[in-house]
């Protein structure tokens, strides 16, 4: 259960650590590129201390050799455990910074939560990687302002994003009996607690950038049945054929 | 290009120094996005503790060419330095 928990959070990190890498070459200035494909290197960093403490959990079947190595590169599509949200496509780089910012707004609360686990090891990682997020964030939020509040077409381009990634958001706030077990246990953060602060947090933005509050609709994933339970969209596998392809065709290769 | 941000020039305090010093430039629309590109362009090896950005045509710079004119006057003036003049013997820890 804790396994599959920290899948949780290393997958979120490793997912969208390789969408971010997608732009590197192809930002629209320089600065972009650098700046987005550091962000995606924190989130990288991130995934790796969540993997390794994932390594050393003994989940009670046929020990597989487990290396970090191991979980990011030779695991398919249903066996990653990831929002929904950050598997979703980079389209243009209003859809790019809608997603980092709805996932970035969560992240810092969940991370901040997770520093009171009553598991040390999460609460250390969280500590480390809250830093990294609160930047994340300052970062993306004002991109959605600077974008919102730009031009004609920016403006539409950034509402549009807004609008096509929300229904991916009502799962970040759904507990399922994974998560519910220990968030009782005192582990993990409730997820369903930072839904009204990242509301608030959302709509405080999204007003500064003088757009729309998307409708809530229909939301993907929630009932259990989203990227955390491993039902994910067709973006996943091809996502993960591009980064697996490599270990798996050369499985000793190194550096 | 007519709609390009404008250059920015940044300094870095590192670790150790006392001053900012010039790293290099950078594009950014406004002085916030300078300073946060500069932290990502230029601080991403622990380089420093503070940044400076300047817009670039903020900057004025003696010319190359004046050189002689500003520069050599002081070449033959060796009693400016310090150490130009003898210490008395009795005068210690300087």
């Amino acid at each position: 259960m804790l396994f599959d928990y920290l899948l949780r959070l290393a997958d979120n990190g490793l997912v969208l650590a390789q969408r971010l890498g997608e732009w590197v070459g192809r930002a629209p200035v320089l600065e972009e590129d650098i700046a987005s494909t550091n962000v995606g290197l924190d989130l990288l960093g991130q995934a790796r201390l969540w993997l390794a403490y994932a390594c050393e959990i003994d989940t009670g079947d046929a020990p597989p050799v487990r290396t970090e190595d191991r979980l990011a590169y030779y695991r398919d599509a249903g066996e990653f455990r990831n929002l929904l949200l950050v598997e979703q496509p980079n389209g243009n780089y209003a859809d790019t910074i809608a997603r980092q910012y709805l996932f970035d707004q969560w992240h810092v609360l969940l991370l901040a939560a997770l520093t009171a686990s009553c598991d040390a090891r999460i609460a250390a990682i969280a500590a480390k990687a809250v830093k990294e997020a609160r930047y994340h964030v300052e970062r993306s939020a004002d991109w959605v302002i600077r974008l919102g509040d730009g031009s004609a077409e920016s403006h539409a381009r950034m509402q549009d994003a807004m609008d096509a990634l929300w229904m991916y958001t009502g799962e970040m706030f759904a507990v399922d009996a994974t998560e519910r077990a220990l968030v009782d246990a005192g582990i993990a953060a409730d997820a369903q607690a930072l839904q009204s602060p990242w509301i608030e947090a959302v709509r405080a933005v999204l007003s500064e950038a003088t757009l729309a509050m998307p409708r809530d609709d229909w939301m993907q994933g929630v009932h259990a049945r989203g990227g955390k339970q491993g039902r994910h969209t067709e973006h996943l596998s091809r996502l993960l054929a591009e980064m697996q392809i490599l270990p798996r065709s050369y499985p000793d290769a190194i550096w | 290009m007519s709609d390009e941000w404008p250059l920015w020039e940044v300094f870095i305090r590192s670790q150790h120094g006392l001053a900012h010093k010039h790293v290099g430039s950078l594009h950014a629309p406004d002085a916030k996005m300078a300073v946060r590109n500069a932290r990502d362009v230029y601080t991403r090896r622990n380089e420093g503790i503070s940044i400076w950005v300047a817009r670039s045509s903020d900057i004025h710079a003696s010319s190359p060419g004046d050189r002689a004119a500003l520069f050599e006057p002081s070449n033959d003036k060796v009693y400016r330095h310090p150490t130009f003049f003898p210490m008395p013997e009795e005068v210690k820890h300087i």
